[in-house]
């Protein structure tokens, strides 16, 4: 009973358990706090909508893709509508930030209905926010990532345009939530 | 070095009966753990609810070493859900975030494209050839709780196996040496 084994075992289980219950405490602190985000985001400019020349539905050689701009190519469909815009976003996230949060992971999806699917959602831009000083933000950037449908479905389209955020704690459970900014509309010709 | 000493002596003064009845409580302990890690399985919905994260894709959100807890239930797929996948051909799942989604009308079929955040492309080339999306059938679960730095110890024990028959050998010793 009072071998070293034993000792160590005995220390080793009352240690961790008292870790986990701390790390259950400090997640279940979290849900004390109540989050008032805010943000407005405003289409600056739609710089250019066209539709892509008929694409190859294969990938090719994943080298390829470094040298290229990736507007150029478009493996989804044999045709593709493509967009490119900038944004202006500004938010305050401050509120979401507790001292169990590691960061915050924010991003802008559009989102659009058209006749072959009830719902796409389609990630413009991120941005990872590391601390609470870094919350109220100002950015206005093109969108990082292709907005890019199958199809020529895009032309005149009502989108909204949502930001997200996922709250990403030391320890514990994660939160998502979401702001919908309805009222976007793309040009009804390419250009 | 004395301990060593009082080790062998106590493991040569077993009886079989005593050993047998150790025997029988350490295999209980394991069945009892076995349970409890299947019962997570039915809770969870998913067939690993735990998942260790082993690559830094996801930094500085996810680091290597850190414990994921998974959840499955029926709730579809959206964008910003940080999903775990397996690709088809590897066992090692990877956890990424969803950055596109796409739901036919027809028949709610839903296709899926992910992303590593701290990666610079998408996770098209990591998905076997010919295939540009992921289906909700080929996700494992959706990350919703974090513990970091627990996972180490599964990196250390899968790269360098001998410690886990270190392990285990001493552990089972210890029970099966035990003075009551």
């Amino acid at each position: 009973m009072h071998s070293f084994g034993f000792r160590a075992n005995a220390v080793l289980t009352f240690g961790i358990t008292i870790l986990a219950l701390i790390c259950a405490m400090a997640s279940i602190s979290d849900n004390f706090n109540s989050p008032r985000p805010s943000s407005e985001i405003q289409i600056l400019n739609i710089n250019w909508f066209q539709k892509q020349p008929h694409g190859n539905d294969e990938i090719e050689d994943f080298q390829v893709w470094d040298v290229v701009p990736i507007c150029l190519f478009s493996p989804i469909d044999a045709t593709a509508a493509m967009v490119s815009l900038t944004m202006n976003i500004t938010a305050d996230l401050q509120s979401l930030f507790t001292w169990n949060t590691k960061q915050v992971f924010v991003f802008v999806a559009a989102e659009y209905e058209t006749p072959k699917n009830a719902l796409n959602q389609v990630s413009l831009w991120d941005a990872i926010i590391p601390a609470k000083e870094h919350a109220k933000f100002w950015v206005q950037t093109a969108n990082k990532y292709r907005f890019v449908d199958q199809g020529s479905n895009l032309r005149g389209k009502d989108f909204n345009l949502t930001l997200h955020w996922h709250v990403m704690p030391k320890t514990g459970k994660m939160f998502a939530n979401k702001l919908v900014i309805p009222g976007y509309r793309l040009p009804e010709e390419y250009r | 070095m004395g301990w060593v000493r009082k080790t062998v002596d106590s493991v040569k003064s077993l009886q079989v009966k005593q050993v047998l009845l150790r025997a029988i409580g350490l295999a209980m302990v394991f069945t009892s753990g076995l349970i409890l890690w299947k019962a997570l399985m039915c809770m969870t919905g998913t067939k690993s609810p735990v998942v260790v994260v082993v690559s830094g894709s996801m930094e500085p959100g996810f680091k290597r070493g850190d414990v994921l807890f998974l959840y499955k239930n029926k709730d579809p797929i959206r964008a910003g859900d940080i999903v775990v996948f397996n690709v088809k051909g590897q066992d090692v799942p990877i956890v990424h975030r969803v950055i596109e989604v796409h739901e036919q009308q027809s028949d709610g079929e839903i296709k899926l494209l992910t992303k590593g955040d701290a990666n610079d492309m998408d996770d098209r080339f990591l998905y076997a050839r010919g295939q540009l999306w992921l289906k909700p059938q080929h996700i494992m679960g959706r990350a919703v709780g974090l513990l970091p730095y627990v996972g180490w110890v599964t990196i250390v024990m899968t790269e360098k196996p001998v410690l886990q028959y270190i392990l285990v050998g001493a552990v089972g010793l210890l029970f099966l040496t035990s003075k009551d």
